[in-house]
């Protein structure tokens, strides 16, 4: 059984195609990529996932259960699905430990003493230890990222999603970000990665996909795509990242 | 060559001297002083002058109405307090119910927005008449019956119009990351607002809330044409019964000893908030 399973999922924003009968099934402890040029519907895809987007046709189910369905009402959703967002959105007016461990313990009814326990073991586990009094503007970007990825792990989801993670980051500050990524991959996470990292898409992921004006264009392990795509239109923007000096 | 041109050091400041520092200092008194002096002798030098102080400025009559007028400023500042703290509850009730979404809570939000819209369309005098007069007259067996009580209840409506909207603002200017964020964490509509959107809405508005409460602080004054024994109204009681009008001045020297501080507070506050946004865009 998948553990994610898109089935031609079909989105309008309006009169505008963003999702064209998009099918993606991802397998326990695989790490698939979705890459492809911005306004091809990777992050609207993942936002579908969770419910954050309504969408007009098609399905999705987690481990063979439909997100519709009863057994899924959002907290169940939002506790077996986590996501990261490129500006990582912490509450700016909590310290660090709040920002995890409010959803365990407003939400899913974990006691105040598990949550924090919780925290500050995947705080030493992120190399963020010392920082759960720190409020985010406190923080550099990468740390923030850091705090953010904790915080959607607090709940210990079965899918993490990362959506542009680091997007918004200095070059110097990347590194790190990835690296915990890399780690999460060796635990066994299960993720679907939005990313503009090409070198690191190839590294990291099982599986890559290249969309385009909402449809999957091409589908392939990281090293036949990135090095025999078959579609032209992968072909071209490969070709571009690659003189943009991206790869 | 050119690697070895040393980039100059920049010149030493050089302390201002004594006279650097004073001159300008002593100029700027001097033309205040002949500023004002000459606009005070002008004033002080009219034929009418002594009639003006006699009327306005009287130390006597000042401190024969001072004590009542002091108690009435008691119950300005009473007002306020109170009204303050239930405004800033209603106003955050509505601003809510404004904010919510859903066919079920639609009549909330309809609610909100006609409240708002009626209740900041009429002037406050027409608010604390209607209540302050209005609904003892009705004599409803349970109710209060106290023009002090339902004139407040007019302030608070009125008011409560006003700051509903500088919390709606608010709220809006919260980012919608914030918004999606809460809602991938699994929080409901209500735990989105308590927990994340109201908190820093609150942090968003306070100097533009600190502004209304001082504008509240002289509005207090209204309840004055209902009967109720403020500052203003024994002021005029005792102007009634003297024809001396130095007991409005008494109880403007109260209000402004009231007012400037509060207005410093909000300057002070209004200046720390910007300091913060700014140092979040660095």
């Amino acid at each position: 059984m998948n553990r994610v399973e898109i089935s031609s999922v079909t989105k309008y924003y309006g009169n505008n195609l963003v999702l064209d009968e998009v099918s993606l099934a991802v397998r326990e402890h695989e790490v698939v990529c979705l890459i492809g040029a911005s306004g091809s519907g990777k992050s609207t895809l993942l936002r579908c996932v969770n419910k954050l987007v309504p969408f007009d046709h098609g399905d999705i189910s987690i481990d063979g259960v439909s997100i519709f369905s009863e057994q899924f009402n959002n907290n169940e959703l939002h506790k077996r699905v986590g996501i990261v967002f490129q500006a990582y959105n912490l509450f700016p007016h909590i310290n660090v430990l709040n920002n995890i461990t409010l959803a365990p313990r407003k939400v899913h009814g974990v006691s105040r003493q598990e949550s924090e326990e919780r925290a500050y073991r995947l705080l030493d586990l992120f190399g963020m230890q010392g920082y759960e009094k720190s409020y985010p503007e406190q923080l550099s970007g990468g740390q923030q990222q850091r705090v953010a990825i904790v915080r959607a792990l607090a709940t210990q989801p079965d899918v993490l999603m990362l959506d542009e993670v680091t997007a918004a980051l200095d070059p110097e500050l990347i590194g790190g970000v990835l690296r915990i990524i890399r780690d999460l991959k060796t635990q066994g996470m299960t993720m679907i990665i939005v990313t503009h990292e090409m070198g690191f898409a190839r590294d990291v992921a099982d599986r890559v996909c290249f969309l385009e004006g909402g449809r999957i264009l091409e589908e392939a392990p990281p090293n036949k795509l990135f090095s025999a795509p078959e579609n032209p239109r992968t072909r071209q923007f490969l070709q571009r990242i690659i003189e943009a000096g991206r790869l | 060559m050119s690697s070895d041109a040393r980039v100059p050091a920049p010149p030493a400041r050089r302390t201002p001297t004594l006279k650097e520092r004073v001159v300008p200092a002593l100029i700027s008194i001097f033309s205040v002083t002949v500023f004002f002096g000459t606009i005070a002798f002008l004033v002080t030098s009219a034929e009418q002058w002594p009639r003006i102080r006699f009327q306005f400025f009287n130390p006597d009559a000042i401190m024969a109405a001072f004590p009542n007028v002091l108690r009435g400023f008691g119950i300005n500042m009473m007002v306020w307090a109170i009204a303050l703290v239930a405004i800033g509850v209603w106003a955050l009730v509505l601003a809510v119910f404004r904010s919510l979404n859903g066919p079920i809570l639609a009549p909330l939000k309809v609610f909100s927005i006609v409240y708002i819209d009626l209740l900041r369309g009429i002037p406050s005098l027409l608010l604390v008449l209607l209540f302050g007069f209005g609904v003892p007259a009705l004599q409803i067996p349970g109710l209060p019956r106290s023009s002090l009580f339902w004139g407040s209840v007019a302030m608070v409506l009125g008011y409560s119009a006003y700051a509903a909207e500088v919390y709606r603002s608010g709220m809006e200017a919260v980012h919608d990351g914030q918004r999606a964020a809460a809602k991938a964490l699994g929080l409901s509509q209500w735990q989105t607002l308590y927990y994340a959107i109201i908190p820093q809405a609150v942090r968003n508005v306070l100097p533009a809330l600190l502004n209304l409460a001082v504008a509240l602080q002289k509005d207090v004054a209204l309840l004055s044409v209902i009967g109720v024994r403020d500052a203003v109204r024994e002021a005029q009681i005792y102007t009634a019964r003297t024809f001396n009008y130095s007991s409005l001045i008494a109880a403007a020297i109260l209000f402004l000893l009231a007012t400037i501080p509060m207005a410093r507070i909000t300057d002070y506050v209004a200046r720390k908030d910007q300091e913060r946004r700014l140092q979040r865009t660095v």
